[in-house]
């Protein structure tokens, strides 16, 4: 499945935080999962991780479900990846 | 069009399972179930940091080569059951497979039949590729006890088993099924050639760490010096880092190996009691027990002789409690003859 374009519809679903540090992959795909579940269209998720697979795996897991990579940023403590929800 | 659930493990077999059925025109998700004990996907945070090449998790990676869906499903506290006490026994070490796949396969009939409208579920079970779980006769015994009965479809060796209703319905076509059997992989090699997958995971000792010998080995001796057949997720986490150096029943040691293993025993420092070399690069221990204040001053030695200063008279280690109390301790690193083979856990 081909990445869905992203960013257009930051107002629409509005912004979420989902807090997945300290948990190593697949959990924090399987919370991001069951968080996605219950968002809106639109809706923007930032994920912060501190398992490095996160940068492999969530963008894997948006592609197989259709759903918008927006942004990956990463410092010494924290990875926070963006992503957007979108019709699957 | 008819729906399939497919439990899709990463491995070669469950791809080639869900291509074959979605070949027919059958629409495909994926299903995967996280126990805790898988070998998929979770360890990159214990791994070093100058890894050539990233592992990827192999259920997601065959999701996206079949263009399908992959749900992943936490079952680790249900599964508990399972690995405590299985129906069927254990295989050659704490790998309860067969009730395994039963648990896998009911699950996959509740989420995806009674739940959802899925019409039947696939699975990559060849008869004779596993000892334990995938023989003649279990895979019977696996569709009845499971309560998926004949909507349960092994693409790969469904024309050496009974027509399923998927089969009989025609909503798949059995002449386009196979007949695999036995431990030979050529035959999968052949169809996932036809099917142009040249890059494909092949993992060693099977999806899940219960087949290790010395995994499982780790867990028994949990259990022994607990007294009691149970586990939390961050035991059986911890088991698979590290060296565990078990010198009395009331304390283990587990040393980092590695950089690697190091940082992610850190994330647990401040539940343990834990000692790290001051002055140099050395390993991190956590200890998991109720250590005396004099077998503390014998796990540092055991630490020291893993650090950098293993050759020196005397080495500083700092002991941190769980209270935030850190006692600073010079101790001779415990020389390798006095560090006996059978404390290696």
């Amino acid at each position: 499945m081909s990445p869905r374009q992203t960013g257009a519809n930051v107002a629409r679903g509005g912004r979420q935080q989902l807090d997945v540090r300290g948990l190593l992959c697949p959990l924090p795909v399987i919370r991001t999962q069951e968080r996605v579940e219950s968002l809106s269209t639109g809706t923007l998720l930032d994920i912060l991780a501190t398992d490095p697979g996160v940068l492999q795996d969530i963008p894997a897991w948006c592609r197989v479900h259709g759903h918008g990579l927006v942004a990956t940023a990463r410092d010494d403590t924290c990875i926070r990846i963006t992503i957007e929800v979108c019709e699957t | 069009m008819k729906k399939a659930i497919a439990l899709i493990s990463g491995g070669l077999d469950s791809m080639l399972a869900a291509k074959v059925v979605q070949e027919q025109g059958v629409h495909v998700e994926g299903l995967n179930f996280y126990t805790g004990f898988c070998v998929e996907g979770h360890t990159h945070a214990i791994r070093k940091k100058r890894q050539v090449k990233p592992r990827r998790n192999n259920a997601l990676w065959v999701a996206e080569q079949l263009g399908i869906k992959l749900h992943i499903i936490d079952v680790a506290e249900e599964y508990k059951d399972i690995v405590l006490n299985p129906k069927h026994g254990y295989g050659q070490n704490l790998n309860p497979c067969l009730d395994c796949k039963i648990f896998m396969v009911d699950r996959a009939r509740t989420w995806g039949v009674a739940e959802r409208d899925f019409d039947f579920i696939v699975t990559g079970e060849v008869i004779g590729q596993r000892p334990k779980s995938q023989r003649k006769e279990t895979m019977p015994l696996i569709a009845r006890e499971s309560g998926a009965d004949d909507l349960l479809l092994r693409p790969l060796c469904a024309r050496n088993l009974a027509p399923t209703r998927p089969e009989r319905e025609g909503w798949v076509d059995r002449d386009a099924l196979y007949g695999f059997h036995g431990r030979n992989r050529k035959p999968q090699m052949a169809l996932a050639e036809s099917f142009g997958f040249s890059d494909y995971a092949q993992p060693a000792g099977g999806c899940c760490f219960l087949t290790d010998a010395q995994y499982a080995s780790k867990l028994a001796d949990l259990w022994d010096a607990r007294g009691a057949r149970d586990y939390e997720l961050d035991d059986i986490m911890l088991l698979k880092v590290g060296r565990h150096i078990r010198p009395a029943s009331h304390y283990k040691l587990i040393v980092g190996r590695e950089e690697g293993e190091n940082r992610y025993l850190e994330g647990y420092r401040n539940r343990f009691l834990h000692l790290r070399t001051t002055g140099f690069p050395g390993p991190l221990a956590l200890i998991d027990g109720a250590p005396e204040p004099r077998d503390v001053t014998l796990a540092a030695r055991i630490l020291a002789r893993y650090s950098r200063g293993r050759t020196l008279p005397r080495v500083d280690v700092s002991a941190h409690h769980v209270n935030g109390v850190v006692e600073l301790l010079n101790v001779e690193p415990l020389p390798p003859t006095e560090l006996p083979a059978a404390w290696h856990v």
